[in-house]
């Protein structure tokens, strides 16, 4: 194992592959900043330049491009309240406060090092665990995904304190029902379309998310201009561009990181969880395990809160890896083009390949370490000019913000009604924040919604209609008691506090 | 007033369950499926009972806590007509083409949020999208239909 990363290390840090590398670093954060462009596009744009190159360079340039493109997914998600893909949704319930109290370029850099911390992690799990751990994600069946959904919908928790866990589960089923929307998976029959031909495909991530968030959060802006409650702190540019992360805040890092990178990791490993649900995950985890007083602070600006899933979303994308090295099951989208990639070098992912070729397997982790330890030193000193985007005039920035909104909707469908059908869900969603109904449980739900009807179908059809498969398999039943306890806890502390 | 509001949103929910799960009833499934454990119609029924449930225990339950919302202080026209503009801006990108109607949407809605630096909103409009459209459609290759600039011959 030693000489197959000596090989890798070797490979990956040449002249030509570092300067390669700090290409893609930079090409990826600027599409990743960009709503509806992420990895996957990013990674899909650079495949024919890639193939001018050796294997290891163009896989080097890849790597590169997309934890460039998932910092830059960040980076919006912050700044913007605009999170371009899924697996930064979670990162903007914290940063995006932190960065309207005028901490920008904080939060920034949280998310640069949790990013860091968690690849860094998921990097050693990778060296040691990759080979018994392919074989776990294989032992997941239909109920174990079902029962995975439902402890997913406990990071629910961390929205509805203060007597909103009404509302919270309103906005979930409303987030499951908009994910029912189009064609069923299973048997292509059309439901709740109304005959329109523009919803039978469904309505997409990237436009219930504009809208929850992006546009939304312009409409409210504007909404409130002239509310004297909700005036906007003026801050300066030097406190908005400061990268300084103090010694308490660092103590609190310490705590998450670690517990984050194990269940990003281990969610990443598994095919079709991926980077979404192990942010949701690890945020709702850790606002179970914080003190009372961290706990308020969630969703208002939490340094545990950004950082858990900016750790988890890193480590689940390194741990996506794992089934496709070791299996040649892609777990992702991006890792089924990365899959494609190496299938263009000549490379064939699978069993075989770390045993018989180990240096191959090990030059692409490492270079996806590299790649994530030049896009550390490439942000870091840009943070402070960056987070300057919030001191763009709000007059320039609502605009700015709609613009790349619709944009980002317009590149993928070239469709007005998508258009519309956007508007229409920002401007319900503006009316419903004002009454203080929570917007991320309604993203959660609809991520998760349809993955959930899908194993709980192949669930039941394989128990000929019986819900035994709850407790008919051990690893079912152990994820449904962590649930349980979960809950149980929460009511529990509930009822304590009052 | 204030409390009635979430009240109110808690019947629309009440009533948008209703119809939901009615529709949901009204799905068409394969003549094989209909007895099947679990179909096309299955996962929307449980839903459309959920919202009931939660929107009905929304509807019951006395408020924990009051939202106060000034209306007075919010700015509903800004509001409304940034919308419109919105609107009027979907509805054009296709047949006018991108570069034309994201610079007037942005013009337009710099005007109306009060800017009034003419050659600051000019920057920030036209030359602002042309270079946008250099970087997705000259740089990353990304198509962007754009009749009016295939017109003058701009664009190939």
């Amino acid at each position: 194992m030693i000489e197959g990363i000596l090989i890798g290390l070797s490979t990956a840090l040449t002249l030509q592959n570092i300067f390669m590398v700090m290409i893609g670093c930079f090409f990826g954060t600027i599409i990743g900043m960009l709503p509806g462009l992420g990895p996957m596009t990013a990674i899909a744009l650079m495949i024919p330049i890639t193939y001018g190159f050796d294997p290891a360079t163009g896989l080097i340039l890849m790597a590169g491009v997309y934890y460039g493109a998932v910092f830059g997914g960040s980076t919006s998600s912050i700044l913007l309240n605009a999170p371009g893909v899924p697996g930064t949704v979670a990162t903007s319930f914290d940063g995006y406060p932190m960065a309207q109290q005028g901490k920008a370029g904080k939060a920034l850099a949280i998310a640069a090092w949790s990013s860091f911390a968690g690849g860094t992690f998921s990097a050693i799990y990778l060296l040691f665990l990759a080979p018994s751990l392919s074989k776990v994600s294989l032992s997941f069946r239909s109920p174990d995904y079902f029962a995975l959904m439902i402890l997913g919908l406990t990071a629910i928790a961390a929205f509805s304190s203060k007597g909103q866990f009404l509302k919270a589960m309103m906005m979930v089923v409303l987030g499951l029902m908009l994910a029912s929307v189009g064609q069923d998976s299973l048997s292509d029959i059309t439901r709740f379309t109304f005959n329109n031909m523009n919803l039978t495909d469904g309505i997409s991530f990237v436009l219930v998310v504009m809208a929850t968030f992006a546009m939304s959060e312009a409409l409210t802006i504007i909404l409130k201009r002239n509310d004297p409650t909700a005036a906007a702190k003026q801050v300066s540019l030097t406190e908005l561009g400061s990268i300084k992360i103090n010694k308490e805040d660092r103590k609190k890092m310490y705590k998450t990181i670690p517990r984050s990178s194990v269940i990003g990791f281990l969610i990443g490993v598994l095919p079709g969880a991926g980077a979404t649900i192990a942010s949701f995950l690890a945020y709702g985890m850790e606002r179970n395990l914080v003190n009372d007083d961290e706990k308020q602070k969630f969703g208002k600006g939490s340094i545990n809160g950004l950082s858990a899933p900016e750790t988890a979303n890193n480590a689940a994308c390194s741990g996506s890896f794992v089934p496709m090295l070791t299996l040649g099951i892609p777990g992702s989208g991006t890792t089924a083009v990365m899959l494609g990639a190496l299938l263009g070098f000549g490379v064939q992912p699978g069993p075989r390949l770390y045993m018989t070729n180990p240096e191959i397997f090990w030059s692409i982790i490492m270079s996806m370490y590299i790649g994530m330890v030049i896009l550390l030193i490439l942000n870091l000193p840009l943070i402070p000019y960056i987070a300057r985007i919030l001191a763009v005039p709000k007059n320039y920035l609502i605009p700015l913000i709609l613009f790349f909104s619709i944009t980002g909707i317009y590149v993928m469908s070239f469709n007005n009604f998508d258009i519309y059908l956007m508007i229409g869900i920002a401007v319900v969603a503006t009316f419903l924040r004002l009454y203080d109904f929570p917007m991320p449980p309604l993203i959660l739900a609809f991520v998760l919604g349809g993955l959930m009807e899908e194993n709980l179908r192949r669930s039941l059809l394989l128990s000929n209609g019986s819900w035994e498969f709850l407790w008919a398999r051990t690893l079912t039943l152990c994820i449904l008691l962590i649930t349980a306890f979960i809950v149980i806890w929460h009511i529990y502390k509930t009822f304590k506090k009052n | 007033m204030n409390i009635n509001t979430t009240k109110i949103i808690s019947l629309l929910f009440f009533i948008f369950s209703v119809f939901y799960l009615y529709t949901a009833y009204q799905i068409q499934v394969f003549a094989f499926d209909e007895n099947a454990p679990f179909n096309a119609k299955t996962f929307p029924i449980y839903l459309g009972y959920a919202g009931l449930f939660f929107s009905g225990l929304k509807l019951i339950l006395p408020d924990p806590e009051t939202i106060k919302v000034e209306h007075r202080n919010l700015e509903y026209k800004k509001t409304a007509i940034l919308i419109i503009i919105a609107i009027i801006y979907g509805a054009t990108i296709l047949k006018v083409g991108y570069f034309l109607t994201t610079s007037f949407f942005l013009f337009g809605s710099y005007y109306f949020l009060g800017e009034r630096r003419w050659i600051l909103m000019f920057l920030l409009s036209f030359p602002f999208v042309a270079a946008f459209m250099y970087l997705l459609h000259g740089v990353l290759e990304i198509y962007l239909r754009d009749p009016f600039l295939q017109l003058i011959g701009v664009m190939g």
